[in-house]
């Protein structure tokens, strides 16, 4: 019964446009509430989802970027970047939020888990997972 | 008097942006709204298409979906204006007809 699993989740969508972000967010927290190992991918418009700062008091919709923030404490362990989208975008490292980890146990911390992958990485890590959820 | 276009998708999932720039006349306004608000930024991959018509066609984001996703509003593209909703209701009234890029 103690069967783990890595699960990845390949985000490539933007935000509050369309649910689809929003609705691989609960189903990460779903996933990591089971000790899964739960990773998570951002390709293409899925950077968006990332960006510091939103502020959606203007569109009457809820903010739900903070939540990237909170991943780390649900034992979330890799969120991983694709460097090509987010360079097509205009966009670096320093525009995207950042994330805490620390092991409770051990006390072993990283002050962030967000990382900026090339191609051939992402394509290696979405290889080497057991299940791929795709968003 | 000239057509409002209107674009609301992403210039990275969809021609909307594109199609809406090939066949909207001179002189016509463009609003980017929604996820259409990405195109508006600096240093991407799309920059050139935008940029390439300011000054032939008046291009529009609108504001609260910009600020809503986290782009810096230092770095709009130049030329291109931020409206507020009522922005968006005077750009309606000033214009023809409304034309959506959806």
């Amino acid at each position: 019964m103690s069967d783990t699993k890595n699960f990845m989740f390949l985000n490539r969508r933007a935000p509050y446009g369309t649910i689809y972000a929003w609705e691989s967010l609960e189903v990460v927290l779903i996933a990591a509430a089971f000790e899964q190992n739960v990773s998570l991918m951002f390709v293409d418009d899925g950077v968006y989802e990332l960006t510091k700062g939103q502020d959606t008091t203007g569109i009457g919709m809820k903010n739900f970027s903070p939540t990237y923030r909170t991943l780390g404490d649900y034992e979330v362990r890799h969120m991983y970047v694709d460097k090509a989208s987010l360079e097509a975008r205009g966009l670096s490292a320093d525009d995207l939020v950042q994330v805490e980890w620390e092991d409770w146990e051990t006390e072993e911390s990283v002050d962030n888990i967000v990382e900026v992958v090339d191609s051939d990485r992402v394509a290696e890590l979405l290889d080497e997972s057991d299940v791929v959820f795709s968003f | 008097m000239s057509d409002l276009h209107t674009v609301n998708k992403s210039p990275f999932e969809k021609n909307s942006l594109e199609s809406c720039l090939r066949l909207s006349k001179s002189g016509s306004a463009i609003l980017l709204y929604e996820d259409g608000v990405y195109g508006a930024l600096k240093g991407t991959a799309v920059e050139n298409m935008i940029a390439s018509v300011v000054g032939d066609r008046k291009i529009y984001v609108l504001g609260p979906d910009y600020k809503a996703r986290g782009l810096d509003e230092t770095r709009i593209i130049d030329g291109v204006e931020v409206v507020d909703y009522a922005g968006f209701v005077d750009l309606v009234e000033a214009n023809d007809k409304v034309q959506a890029w959806v």
